[in-house]
């Protein structure tokens, strides 16, 4: 099973996020926002990164700019948790480097329908 | 929620929304007072954090609501619009419409009302557009074919961005057999092969009746990475699908079946005081394990070293106790943090200058305490803007300045908590006090009254000095029950006034609800437990100094007063109690407003006692508010002042 990072600074969707993906026995590391994510993962290697768009410190898409510049992070895939189904904020992630999206609202089967097609 | 272990997270969705609300809601009053942009990001995020999480912890019509007010803000955050007065009035209504929401959820009412569809309209409207009404996602129609040629070259950086081609390869597998072909004709030579960059391409013929829609959905995450091309297989006939109606009814069936979430209280405590909790419990063990030695062989050379151990447990015991006191602990901070909406909103309408002074917000209260305080206090804070505080013209007149000032302040002393209200208004108006109470038949005359008594009559039922019953004060709740809700809580309630310069208004409350400190009183065999912050102190009467009233009614003078004698012995029927005055001892005690003397044999020790209640374990008992264990192993019922002072009335009156 794999090693995820979720951010968000919602304890609520981090809580449902983790709680979800640990039932389904992924092992789940949580941040409050871009920096501890940041600081997190630069102990361990994840094999899936979650990260909400808008948060408090750091924002997702400077977070995921900022870990693409990483070597060890280059190809991990990376979601961003977004509410905004416009376009340009899908776009903006994916510029920065993230793999793909999750919209906001889904439910549990939905995250990990989305995991399982991520991770293969 | 479908699953149930996930019902938890809706109620931490819940009180984080609420937080986000109270942040909303100052941050939008220190816009209104010119603060810095940095603060539509903060309103910004707690708005779109409400969105996202009422969408996905079951409230569509809130997160429908919120967008409408976070679109707003992004108007503003996007510097396409200017903050200003009726934004911030508007949004600040929003805050109170998405309050009025979680309310009626956990009411398990129909969120939405005539109020917050009227403020989801202003929002609208304010951005130059209708409502728009809920509606399902719209559905098109799509192409359809029973086999399709899809031409895929992704760009060399696909891979760093975590999309692997395979796995896009493996999705289309899914949906049926697949003939694919590598289009090797971008590969470099070895040596300028950079394993990172995708060289390849790839035609893949997929044989199955999908839709284009459904294959155009497994490339949704990289149609920016790739050169991507979709067409019917040639063979294939293409009939174009009738659109698919909306899928209303299963939307609503879903929301329609929500519950309203079941009222859990939780406390969220800092992790510091979890670890330093542990900590103890570690010592504590450690202390137990040395004193375990002893159980094995007792070496009278080893006393010293027991003592110590037994001091050690008394001191951990001790710490723990007031660790695990600790859990229960909130600021004030988010008490006091309504009353600047509720000062601003109440001196507009009134048309008073009123500044708002918050101290000691960071002064930790009993959550029990602190969820009750609320509503004396906002009717203290009603009253100061509404009585105490002067017009400012009134006040220029007075030679103060235009502004008057409303303090609030939490500070320990001695073991209790202190909240004070004060102003600097025109303070107690005593001869319209005393002329009202004389009115209301209270008191004869106001001669001889010193200014601390006149200030006690407005704590007396049904007082009221408005001359014109207002909307804000005048709601028929006096300050009697403010005073009943502080002394429901273990506290009291005092007023100082200077005329001219304001009033202060001093709540006294207990730390915590569960452990009192109180003096042990003994009565015959029985013992009791006065709580301390009723004590005002205790006193030994003579023979001759005790005056018998008509009824049977026993008074004694003090400190110029005469006050009634509450023989305990006689109120619980205490067996081999002391009955001469001279023998026992008076302890003057204060509750509900009035003194009264308890007559008790004697004292036998000031202790910290643990509140178990007497409702839970028997029942009810008028003037005893809870049962103690004694460090003997024996029961001692607490005095409840309040309720003595109650029953002395009654029973004067019968």
């Amino acid at each position: 099973m794999a090693k995820i990072l979720a951010v968000d600074d919602s304890a609520s969707m981090r809580g449902m996020v983790a709680f979800t993906l640990r039932g389904a026995g992924h092992e789940v590391t949580e941040a409050e926002n871009g920096q501890l994510a940041l600081d997190a993962a630069s102990a361990g290697g994840f094999d899936l990164v979650l990260a909400d768009v808008n948060m408090p410190v750091m924002d997702g898409i400077s977070m995921v700019r900022e870990l693409r510049t990483r070597p060890a992070y280059k190809g991990v895939p990376i979601l961003m948790l977004t509410t905004e189904s416009h376009t340009d904020k899908k776009m903006e992630g994916k510029a920065a480097g993230a793999t793909g999206w999750l919209v906001k609202p889904f439910d549990p089967e939905q995250l990990l329908a989305t995991v399982k097609r991520v991770l293969g | 929620m479908s699953n149930a272990g996930l019902a938890q997270f809706q109620q931490v969705f819940v009180e984080e929304s609420l937080e986000g609300l109270d942040t909303m809601e100052s941050s939008l009053l220190a816009l209104d007072e010119g603060g810095d942009g940095e603060l539509v990001h903060t309103i910004f995020r707690a708005a779109h954090s409400i969105k996202g999480g009422a969408a996905t912890f079951g409230f569509p019509e809130m997160a429908s609501f919120t967008h409408e007010a976070e679109s707003l803000l992004d108007e503003v955050r996007g510097g396409k619009r200017a903050i200003d007065k009726p934004i911030v009035e508007l949004l600040l209504r929003s805050v109170d419409c998405l309050r009025g929401m979680f309310d009626r959820a956990k009411a398990g009412e129909p969120l939405n009302d005539a109020v917050s569809d009227g403020v989801r309209g202003e929002l609208a409207a304010m951005m130059g557009r209708a409502a728009p009404a809920e509606a399902g996602p719209a559905r098109r129609g799509s192409d359809q074919a029973d086999g399709w040629i899809i031409r895929f070259q992704p760009h060399a950086g696909m891979l760093a961005g975590g999309n692997d081609p395979l796995r896009l390869i493996r999705e289309l597998a899914a949906m049926g057999e697949l003939a694919v072909e590598a289009d090797l004709s971008r590969l470099p030579s070895l040596d300028k092969l950079d394993p990172s960059e995708c060289h390849l391409g790839w035609t893949i013929e997929l044989k199955a009746a999908v839709k284009r829609e459904d294959i155009a959905a497994v490339f949704d995450w990289v149609e920016d990475e790739c050169d991507l091309a979709i067409e019917p297989r040639p063979s294939a006939v293409v009939t174009p699908a009738a659109p698919a109606p909306a899928n209303i009814t299963e939307a609503a069936t879903a929301r329609g079946s929500r519950e309203a979430s079941p009222e859990s209280s939780s406390v969220r405590v800092a992790i510091d005081k979890i670890d330093s909790m542990i900590n103890l419990v570690g010592e504590l063990v450690i202390t137990q394990a040395m004193l375990d030695t002893f159980r094995e062989e007792f070496d009278p050379a080893k006393l010293p070293l027991l003592q110590q151990g037994l001091t050690q447990l008394a001191r951990h015991a001790r710490e723990l106790q007031e660790s695990v006191m600790g859990i229960r602990m909130l600021p004030i901070a988010s008490v006091f943090n309504r009353f600047p909406r509720l000062v601003r909103d109440l001196s507009q309408k009134l048309g008073k200058q009123v500044k708002l002074d918050l101290h000691g917000e960071q002064t930790e209260l009993d959550k029990t305490v602190l969820e009750k305080i609320g509503d004396p206090m906002v009717h203290l804070v009603r009253n100061a803007i509404d009585h105490g505080l002067e017009m400012p013209d009134k006040r220029r007149a007075a030679g103060k300045h235009e502004t008057g000032t409303l303090k609030l302040d939490a500070y320990h002393r001695g073991g209790n908590i202190v909240v004070e209200v004060s102003d600097d208004g025109a303070g107690l108006n005593r001869e319209a006090i005393v002329g009202k109470a004389i009115e209301r038949g209270l008191i004869r005359s106001g001669e001889g009254l010193s200014d601390e008594a006149v200030g006690e009559l407005i704590f007396q039922p049904g007082f009221s000095t408005a001359a014109v019953t207002t909307d804000l004060s005048g709601r028929g709740v006096g300050m009697d029950v403010v005073r009943r809700n502080v002394s429901d809580l273990g506290g009291t309630v005092t007023i100082r006034s200077k005329p001219g310069q304001g009033s202060v208004f001093t709540i006294t409350l207990p730390l915590t609800l569960a452990i009192i400190d109180g003096l042990t009183a003994a009565v015959g065999e029985e013992r009791y437990i006065v709580p301390l912050i009723s004590i005002i102190e205790s006193v030994q009467l003579k023979p001759d100094s005790l005056k018998t009233v008509a009824g049977g009614g026993e008074l004694f003078r003090f400190r110029g007063e005469y006050l009634p004698v509450l023989r305990l012995h006689e109120l619980f029927g205490c067996v081999g109690a002391k009955r001469a005055i001279e023998d026992g001892l008076i302890i003057v005690v204060e509750g509900d407003g009035a003194r009264v003397g308890l007559f008790v044999d004697g004292l036998v020790g000031q202790q910290q006692a643990v509140v178990k209640s007497l409702e839970a374990n028997y029942r009810r008992v008028q003037g005893v508010s809870g049962a103690t264990i004694l460090a003997d192993g024996s029961v001692a019922l607490i005095a409840d002042i309040g309720g003595l002072v109650r029953l002395h009335g009654q029973r004067k009156a019968a």
